[in-house]
């Protein structure tokens, strides 16, 4: 499976997520937002970092960036797309995701482990964890607090399209959820399930060097899914 | 004609806004108890060709729709300068 790292100006952690693409067996490489092909690639991960500095909104003028066409037509043929922190906030601001990301509650930026349950299996990357099961990996966001009508949170709900819910120990020092998240939501879906945004970092904690893998499965699930995908 | 454009963004009514509340409870910190409903937004000024005030602030409005502003998070207000409409 060939995997497409997209790069904008301001991205962090691409080799992270190219690294964690191949140690599950893939084979992964880098997109410019300028250009407008995906060059054949059968999954998409939008990486995270501070594309064009945050500026106006997080991820407001890379959702406009020319690669986007591409990764829209990409998803509307069931192809798998991962959009982490950052990449979460540009499928937010494309409107290949609902909602929106704003500053954390507490108005800090945050860099830390997080537990999160995985509420749904059965998407392009979660099919490797079991279900309700909690992971612990990494976040490191300041505008990482998600936020949607009512409405739409309940339509999430009904429809199953929570994927990742932050899920702290209750009598832990720190809050369970550590940015204020409307219903506790880390991450979420399109209607189908093969568009994930997620705040946590599963690719900076997918090597066992590190004393978790925790994030690893993440990757794991892509390979797994890759042969079924349209694209793939 | 040219017409110079501001457009006023708030955080969305009902929303929580924490860096407004940070802003007010430093006011009150500086003993101004005066001072409530406190909100921290953005403002962008831009000057606009176009045949009248109304269709400046046309264009500026699907600008906001578009890019300028978040529909699910900010409320957004256009004001052209010398429309005295």
């Amino acid at each position: 499976m060939r995997v497409a790292v997209v790069r904008f100006p301001g991205s962090n952690c691409e080799p992270e997520a190219c690294r964690a693409v191949e140690r599950a067996g893939g084979a992964a490489f880098y997109v410019w937002h300028r250009e407008r092909s995906l060059q054949g690639a059968d999954g998409v991960l939008l990486p995270g970092g501070f594309s064009y500095g945050d500026y106006l909104r997080s991820g407001a003028i890379a959702g406009f960036s020319p690669i986007m066409e591409s990764i829209r037509q990409h998803a509307d043929a069931g192809g798998p797309v991962l959009g982490i922190c950052n990449g979460f906030q540009i499928l937010c601001e494309a409107g290949l995701l609902p909602g929106a990301l704003v500053r954390n509650a507490a108005l800090k930026y945050l860099s830390r482990p997080v537990d999160v349950r995985v509420e749904r299996t059965d998407t392009p990357f979660t099919n490797a964890y079991h279900p309700g099961e909690l992971i612990r990996i990494p976040i490191g966001h300041g505008d990482g607090r998600y936020v949607a009508p009512e409405a739409m949170l309940d339509q999430l709900e009904q429809e199953r399209r929570v994927v990742l819910r932050y899920a702290g120990p209750a009598n832990a020092d720190y809050p369970p959820n550590p940015n204020g998240s409307l219903r506790d939501i880390a991450a979420v879906c399109n209607p189908v399930g093969n568009v994930v945004g997620m705040m946590p970092h599963p690719e900076r904690l997918a090597d066992p060097a590190l004393g978790s893998d925790a994030g690893h499965r993440v990757f794991v699930s892509l390979l797994a899914t890759g042969s079924l995908s349209p694209g793939g | 004609m040219t017409w110079r454009v501001h457009v006023r963004i708030l955080p969305r009514a009902g929303l929580l806004d924490p860096q407004g509340q940070a802003v007010e409870h430093a006011l009150a910190a500086l003993r101004f108890p005066e001072a409530s409903n406190v909100h921290v937004g953005k403002a962008i000024a831009l000057d606009v060709a176009a045949e009248s005030a109304a269709d400046a602030a046309a264009r500026v409005r699907t600008m906001c729709d578009r890019l300028l502003a978040n529909p699910v998070t900010e409320d957004f207000e256009i004001a052209v300068e010398g429309d005295s409409r």
